[in-house]
């Protein structure tokens, strides 16, 4: 209270002072005014920053937590160096040659012998097995015999199984010690490690995720463009109507916004299937024959239709904001200036409303490449996106968390890029959502 | 065009303009019917109300807009352009955007926009309306000198009857949707054609009678709170008409000489120094808000407030026009 009204005296005196200069403003106890401002600020700044504590330790718990977690587990790869430390280290040595000398096969029984007690070797040989089938049985074989084993334990392995051998098998554990992976980046991209070691596309018929990042982006970049399509005219109609009708069809947009997507969807189907309102319709007017009933769901079809309607309120309503703020006078002045309907509509109403359009787009292409549950429910095989993929790599038995988590990161990535791009090209300051 | 807020003065510009349908009648430009003839091709220029400068693009853009849309070749526009900005004494500001001028600037932009393409025809709409007293007073001076230099018709919509006074050659007094009276500023003040225009240019003092007697240049006027008065007939409809009779307050005049026609007893209510003139307030005839501008002459009679006295005006200064309702 006393320092901002000892402020305020002190500036009335010489209001261009500043501190440097002797005679600068102080305030009526002395001290500098800048010094006792920043004081009276830092106080208020200190106020703020307890009054958001809660959201921001909300934020980051529920968050950034979370999302950190999910890096970090896209390249996690800890099994064989922490299940079978010794023959990790033992390895390091080996050149990949020849088979690998007694000391790693000395290592490698003494791990076993602690991994069988404590029961963690199967999780050790699970690893491996993912990447050479069969790792599995031989590991898991060769230790239930290990006491009837003796040194050198080298010997002794190869008669066991014949794998112990094998070089591929043994550079894989190799491999494998990193505890950082960048194999699940690979997968995600249809990549994997040969058993030479080298990094190859995957069979073509395993590939499917680069198809399916790709599909996911014009997909989405179809449905923008048709909210686009369709969202423009009614933003524009919306701003320019008169109140009472452009309230009755504001809740048009809105009460769509507000029902369950889940009962959007439905609606959708109970649409658009072959047996469904649409092709009834169609069937009883003669346009299509009753056998050859139109496919329009559980494809892409199904996913950008229902897609679109439900994303269609994300674009008009930062459009109608921007539109409802254009006085018509810049048309009116355009027009008189000598511009036709629509030139004046190009050169000047258009790029008026670009703040609307980039935060529609924004809006809706960010939400588009990340949804799920329609697609899930409507898009059938061809229609799914990369986020149902990423689901059924979280669930299941067949559930790889860790290729889910490189997929995640990777539609993270994404988006940030795209954010990033988007503030180059238009400027995110300029961008108005509501 | 002059008139009270919903008169239809600007509702008129528009239907000029070309973006309110004419319901009846024709709309002439040069000779030539324009009523349907699109707003772009009416090549009318238009300086609004809140300037409607294109805020995406730069000042000398805004300018080159109708001129690019004509099709000009860049030089060309070049050149016209920096006349144009050169024209309202703003030749530094082509690559500012309009949200970085003052309202001034911005209005002489608009101006120099409307004039650019060199329209037959300027129209503006209220177009000092969002700036301040001594701005506005400078622009109208600014305007009006663009006009003379130019030579160009320019048909301005005010509901500021200074602002209508001092810039126009003629003006239409809107009132109801109607045109009260067309004519020069001078008759607007001077002769009235009826009670509403009396009324809304300058200050008019009111008096209602009933007419008694016509006779060519002068009528007979009876009071309703007593007394005959003899005026100039303006606009009554003959003996025994209702009529409201318009003084200006400069025109009359206080212990008149006894060659006045009319002569009525006043009772002086208030009394107002404004340096050249004292402003009185007066009871006459029923009426108090009767003003009278008395000069401030050394000679003067001194006036206290609460005195009888007498007010005189001659017929040719009183004028009877239509009825209205005095409150």
């Amino acid at each position: 209270m006393s320092d901002s009204s000892a402020a305020g005296h002190g500036q009335s005196s010489s209001p261009t002072g500043s501190d440097e200069t002797p005679g600068s403003l102080t305030t009526a106890d002395g001290t500098p005014l800048k010094v006792s401002l920043r004081r009276a600020e830092s106080r208020a700044r200190r106020k703020a920053f307890f009054l958001v504590l809660p959201l921001l330790a909300f934020l980051l718990i529920t968050f950034a937590i979370p999302i950190g977690q999910m890096i970090s587990r896209s390249v996690r790869n800890p099994e064989v160096a922490d299940y079978l430390p010794k023959t990790a280290a033992a390895i390091q040595a080996w050149d990949g040659q020849e088979v690998p000398p007694e000391a790693v096969f000395a290592a490698m029984a003494d791990d076993m012998k602690v991994g069988l007690e404590n029961r963690t070797l199967g999780r050790a040989a699970a690893r491996i097995n993912r990447e050479i089938p069969g790792a599995r049985s031989t590991v898991l074989g060769t230790a239930r015999d290990l006491d009837e084993m003796s040194p050198p334990y080298k010997e002794a392995f190869i008669a066991e199984d014949e794998d112990w051998e094998n070089l591929e098998f043994w550079s894989l554990i190799k491999r494998e010690t990193r505890t950082i992976t960048p194999v699940y980046y690979l997968l995600a991209f249809d990549y994997e490690y040969s058993p030479q070691g080298e990094i190859v596309e995957r069979p073509e018929s395993y590939q499917v995720y680069r198809m399916l990042f790709l599909r996911t982006a014009w997909m989405s970049l179809l449905i923008t463009s048709l909210c686009i399509l369709l969202g423009y005219p009614i933003a524009h109609l919306l701003a320019t109507l008169p109140l009472k009708s452009s309230n009755l069809l504001m809740i048009l947009v809105l009460l769509p916004f507000w029902t369950s997507l889940l009962v959007r969807t439905s609606a959708w189907i109970v649409l658009l299937q072959q047996q469904g309102v649409l092709n009834d319709t169609l069937v009883w007017l003669g346009v299509i024959d009753d056998n050859n009933r139109i496919r329009m769901i559980y494809n892409q079809i199904g996913t950008i239709i229902a897609m679109t309607h439900i994303l269609l309120p994300f674009m008009i309503l930062p459009l109608y904001s921007v539109m409802k703020t254009i006085p018509p006078s810049y048309m009116r002045a355009a027009r008189s200036l000598g511009a036709t309907q629509l030139r004046a509509f190009v050169t000047v109403y258009m790029p008026l409303t670009i703040p609307g359009l980039a935060a529609g787009v924004l809006l809706v292409f960010i939400l588009a490449i990340g949804y799920y549950i329609t697609p899930a429910l409507v898009g059938g095989d061809t229609g799914i996106f990369i986020s149902n993929l990423i689901a059924q790599n979280m669930t299941g038995s067949t559930a790889q968390l860790r290729l889910a988590a490189a997929l995640a990161t990777i539609l993270l990535l994404a988006v940030l890029v795209l954010y990033w791009a988007f503030n180059k090209l238009v400027g995110v300051d300029r961008l108005k959502f509501g | 065009m002059l008139g009270p807020s919903g008169s239809g003065k600007t509702t008129t510009l528009m239907m000029l303009a070309g973006f309110e349908p004419a319901t009846h009648g024709e709309i002439y430009l040069d000779d030539a019917p324009i009523n349907d003839v699109p707003p772009h091709k009416r090549g009318i220029g238009m300086v609004f109300q809140n300037y409607a400068l294109f805020p995406h693009m730069t000042v000398a853009e805004n300018l080159a807009y109708p001129l690019k849309v004509r099709g000009m070749g860049k030089s060309e526009i070049q050149t016209r352009v920096d006349r144009a900005l050169g024209m309202v004494e703003l030749p530094q500001f082509g690559s500012r955007r309009p949200a970085q001028l003052s309202g001034g600037q911005q209005q002489r932009v608009a101006v120099a926009r409307a004039l650019v393409f060199e329209p037959n025809l300027i129209l503006m709409d209220e177009p000092l309306g969002a700036l301040d007293k001594q701005l506005r007073e400078q622009m109208q001076f600014e305007i009006k000198h663009i006009h003379e230099n130019l030579g160009v018709t320019v048909v301005y919509v005010t509901h500021d009857q200074t602002e209508a006074l001092t810039m126009s050659d003629r003006v239409a007094v809107f009132n109801d949707g109607k045109i009260q009276q067309l004519s020069t500023p001078e008759d607007l003040y001077e002769r009235p054609m009826n009670s509403f225009v009396a009324q809304f240019i300058g200050e008019n003092n009111k008096l209602s009678g009933t007419v008694k007697d016509v006779s060519g240049k002068e009528c007979v006027v009876e009071l309703d709170h007593g007394g005959t008065v003899t005026a100039n007939p303006v606009n009554i409809e003959g003996p025994g008409s209702r009529t409201t009779l318009s003084l200006r307050p400069e025109r009359i005049e206080i212990l008149p000489p006894d060659n006045y026609a009319n002569i009525l007893e006043a009772k002086i209510l208030e009394l107002i120094f404004l340096g050249d003139h004292i402003r009185a307030r007066l009871s006459v005839a029923g009426n108090d808000e009767f003003i009278v501008k008395v000069p401030n002459k050394h000679d003067e009679h001194e006036l206290r407030e609460g005195e009888t006295t007498k007010v005189g005006w001659h017929a040719s200064d009183c004028r009877a026009l239509d009825p209205i309702a005095i409150s």
